[in-house]
């Protein structure tokens, strides 16, 4: 086998910053190439780049034996360069046929196309009904219209950008039998992730990324989990023990929860129901776009539902709304840090008043305690290590680790009797994700009971005390994690919310 | 070839700058505009941004002017701040005068201090509650308020014919179809407190209305969840803002600050309900609110500056032969240059290289 593509000094900067610097590394003919880092480690400039999203300020790449300057997607795609991103661009009122089409730049008639798809679609194990709706398809199936639709152009690269984030382990599994077929007819794999069991378990070689520079490469079969870890991180990586978990007193009790969707592609809660202890930490596990969102909002009072079906210390609390609930001690911290939990343009003091009002009394009687309110902030800054310039910057120039610390540390100082956060550590890098998994457990261990809604199995693995999976808007009943097999909680995401029960 | 590029950190000087870079292009490009009209722009300039702050006689009407324009753009600054677009602060003002105006001429003959306040009050009930009916329509319907104000203002000119030609016609007017003079009674006249520079006691309302309104948006906890709103409404609802409570709040304090510039020019300046009554301030003042940056104390400055225009364009009108809507293309000049530049806070232009 032969090289495939060189990428010589590839270099490319961003107003106030070098996204990547100098980068080189060569991917051979059927390999599957692992670029490995953190998130804002310059792993999405350098894919985009490489497909022709972006220009490089300075650099070569080169492209079995010629100069490659792709100046657009197509161009790329004619080399044999396609690419299959992390968020999908397909129409969800149009079928699989239609959607390829779309996103074909020389498509051949539908009868032939939906011939194609079926054959090329089952010999790399993805079986797929060109005639289906996408919007009724699971998410898992939308990606293989994806990979799909990249395969019909016969790639000699295919570029796959954190593929697995919205898989079930299952799926996952497929995934990866289909992408060891391609690297055996050819098909080089250049595969961003940052999960680092997935790498050992794939991939021939490895690069590795960090703050727009190449650090590292190496065999992962050679390495494990701790030390490609080290490598991304550049430090030793600390292994936190689990706390003790003495269940109190129930905190939160939710029955019969259910909440129909506003969203016509949402999914609509169905009678969930659970009992939450003081000191508890529930993990809520399962494939975007289950409920997660609807769930969240059910709890923080966005959305309202009737009162008896949420009790906080047996008083009925469904039909109040968020400021309500947090001063009866119910907070929560969504999944979207700008925009969501926080207002992008304002500052981070007027995003600490913008939960911690209520609890912190930071407005007596309607007029705004700047005085206590800058206090609150800088102690969030302080105490949870949040790196800024000070208090007054706006909350959309902090990195998104920084910023996330923030919004969980605002919730948490407001000393909660119960906290629901969902993807507390998405998209967040690894230090700044132990810091606040460590955060939330000292927080139960003072006695909150603390919701954990994420899809990163291995977190919610390693910081829940009981664990339980939404599927469908449907919640299996809470058990204990010490001792679940991934297989089980495979089986439970895929649907099956009693099959899996083993207590 | 150009682009915009996002600037990483928006500049906070710029963004105070750019009203006054908005004013000097204005004036150049209206320089340029006058001499290809065969007209001498240094003394066109000098009339119409110059004259109308230095001449004692000008600065006499320049709180009147500036005034109804302030204090309607002070009402209109909330809301669009909260991303509640009111284009029909015209309508409030014409229904504020009138509800003010007909509570003063029930009265009409009895004497007392205390018949201008509940004019007032009238007045500012009339404007708000006209100002609801876009707001119900939103909370209720979704239906957009920019296009239902903006057409409830042509419901509200011809509401002000009828009146005029119906019950509110003086009655020893021969037929004329206006009002009583409200302005040359004196109970329902506005006393005069600054007569140098125009304030009257409407201006002097205006201005604790304003002082108010800063108080509002800096310290209050509802001017938060306002600018909340403007920023992100998902942020705003996960705060506990209620979304429907800021529409109706915002509307209601525009509506109302509308109707009583109204009431405040019936009583000063104009005296009598006509036809011609309304004159184009409440659209003005959607200028005023962004040429002030939607701020109370920048609004109190782009307040004075575009009273300036009216004041020089009338003189111009006279001195010049400009003609009459010379101004408002002045106006809308300032607006468009002040949104132009705007942009160039936080984008820079970036001229594309070819490939490497």
């Amino acid at each position: 086998m032969g090289t495939l593509l060189e990428i010589g000094g590839l270099s490319k900067s961003y107003p106030g910053v070098k996204a990547n610097d100098d980068i080189s590394f060569v991917i051979q003919e059927g390999e599957i190439h692992a670029l490995l880092g953190e998130n804002g480690a310059g792993k999405s400039t350098l894919v985009k780049m490489i497909y022709g999203l972006v220009k490089p300020d300075s650099g070569t790449m080169v492209l079995r034996g010629e100069a490659y300057t792709p100046a657009k997607p197509i161009v790329a795609r004619k080399s044999g360069v396609s690419m299959v991103f992390q968020h999908f661009s397909l129409f969800e009122a149009l079928t699989v046929a239609e959607n390829i089409t779309l996103g074909m730049d020389d498509a051949p008639n539908r009868k032939e196309l939906s011939q194609k798809i079926r054959t090329v679609s089952e010999d790399y194990g993805l079986p797929l009904d060109p005639d289906r709706l996408i919007g009724d398809m699971s998410v898992g199936e939308r990606q293989r219209v994806e990979i799909i639709r990249c395969l019909l152009q016969n790639p000699r690269l295919l570029i796959m950008d954190e593929p697995t984030s919205v898989l079930t382990p299952q799926e996952v599994d497929t995934l990866f039998s289909t992408l060891r077929k391609l690297s055996a007819d050819g098909v080089a794999i250049l595969y961003i992730s940052h999960k680092l069991d997935e790498i050992l378990a794939l991939c021939d070689h490895a690069t590795i990324l960090r703050m727009g520079k190449v650090v590292d490469t190496c065999t992962p079969k050679d390495e494990t989990a701790k030390s490609l870890a080290e490598m991304m991180i550049g430090g030793e990586l600390e292994i936190h023990a689990q706390t003790e978990f003495t269940p109190g007193e129930v905190a939160l009790s939710i029955s019969g929860l259910s909440l129909a969707s506003k969203d016509p592609f949402g999914t609509s809660l169905k009678d969930i129901s659970l009992n939450l202890r003081k000191g508890e930490i529930l993990g809520i596990g399962g494939v975007a776009g289950n409920g997660q969102d609807e769930l969240l909002a059910a709890l923080s009072g966005e959305a309202k539902v009737e009162a008896g079906m949420l009790k906080i210390a047996d008083k009925p609390i469904g039909q109040l709304g968020p400021n309500e609930r947090r001063s009866r001690g119910l907070l929560t911290a969504p999944e979207e840090r700008l925009g969501h939990a926080a207002a992008p343009m304002m500052s981070l003091s007027q995003n600490a008043f913008l939960t911690g009002r209520i609890r912190k009394h930071l407005s007596p009687g309607g007029v705004v305690n700047s005085r206590k309110t800058n206090a609150f902030a800088r102690d969030i800054v302080k105490q949870f290590d949040v790196r800024t310039p000070g208090i007054h910057v706006a909350a959309k120039a902090l990195s998104g680790g920084n910023l996330q610390k923030f919004v969980i540390g605002r919730e948490i100082l407001q000393e909660p009797s119960v906290l629901v956060v969902n993807q507390p550590t998405w998209g967040v890098d690894a230090a700044a994700a132990a810091f606040i998994r460590q955060a939330l457990r000292q927080l139960a261990a003072r006695g909150a009971a603390v919701i954990v809604i994420s899809q990163d199995l291995d977190e919610l693995m390693e910081m829940s005390d009981t664990f339980a999976v939404l599927s469908e808007g449907r919640l299996s009943k809470p058990q204990p994690s010490e001792g679940l097999t991934i297989e089980e909680i495979g089986l439970m995401m895929g649907g099956d919310l009693e099959g899996a029960a083993h207590v | 070839m150009f682009r915009l590029e996002q600037r990483p950190q928006p500049s906070k000087t710029m963004l105070y700058l750019t009203p006054v870079i908005a004013v000097l292009a204005t004036m150049i490009v209206g320089a340029a505009l006058f001499a290809l009209l065969g007209i001498d722009p240094g003394s066109a300039i000098y009339l119409l941004f110059i004259d109308p702050f230095v001449d004692s006689y000008n600065l006499s009407q320049l709180f009147v002017k500036a005034s109804p324009l302030i204090l309607i753009a002070m009402g209109l600054s909330l809301g669009f701040r909260a991303g509640v677009w009111n284009i029909g602060a015209e309508g409030q003002f014409i229904v504020g005068a009138i509800a003010g105006g007909a509570v003063g001429l029930a009265l009409w003959g009895t004497e007392g201090w205390w018949i201008l306040p509940l004019m007032a009050i009238a007045a500012a009930l009339g404007g708000g509650l006209w100002a609801m009916i876009p707001a119900v329509l939103k909370i209720k319907f979704n239906a957009n308020e920019i296009l239902v104000s903006l057409m409830l203002v042509y419901v509200a000119e011809n509401f002000l014919a009828q009146m005029v030609q119906g019950v509110l016609r003086a009655p020893d007017g021969m037929g004329f179809p206006e009002s009583r003079n409200l302005g040359r009674n004196d109970a329902t006249s506005l006393p005069d407190v600054f007569p140098a520079l125009g304030i009257d006691a409407g201006g002097v309302v205006m201005l604790v209305l304003l002082a108010l309104a800063f108080f509002l948006l800096q310290k209050h906890a509802l001017g938060f969840q306002i600018k909340l709103t403007g920023e992100s409404s998902r942020a705003a609802r996960f705060s506990g803002v209620k979304p429907g409570i800021i529409i109706a709040v915002c509307l209601g304090i525009s509506g109302a600050a509308a109707g009583l510039a109204g009431l405040f020019e019936l009583t000063g300046a104009a005296g009598k309900l006509t036809i011609d009554f309304p004159v184009g301030y409440g659209f003005t003042a959607i200028i005023v609110a962004f040429l002030g940056r939607l701020n109370p104390v920048g609004i109190l400055l782009a307040g004075v500056v575009l009273a300036g225009t009216y004041i020089g364009g009338e003189n111009a009108q006279f001195q010049l032969q400009l003609p009459a809507a010379a101004v408002t293309v002045f106006q809308g000049m300032m607006l468009f240059f002040l949104l132009g530049f705007e942009i160039l806070i936080n984008y820079r232009i970036k001229r594309l290289r070819r490939a490497v």
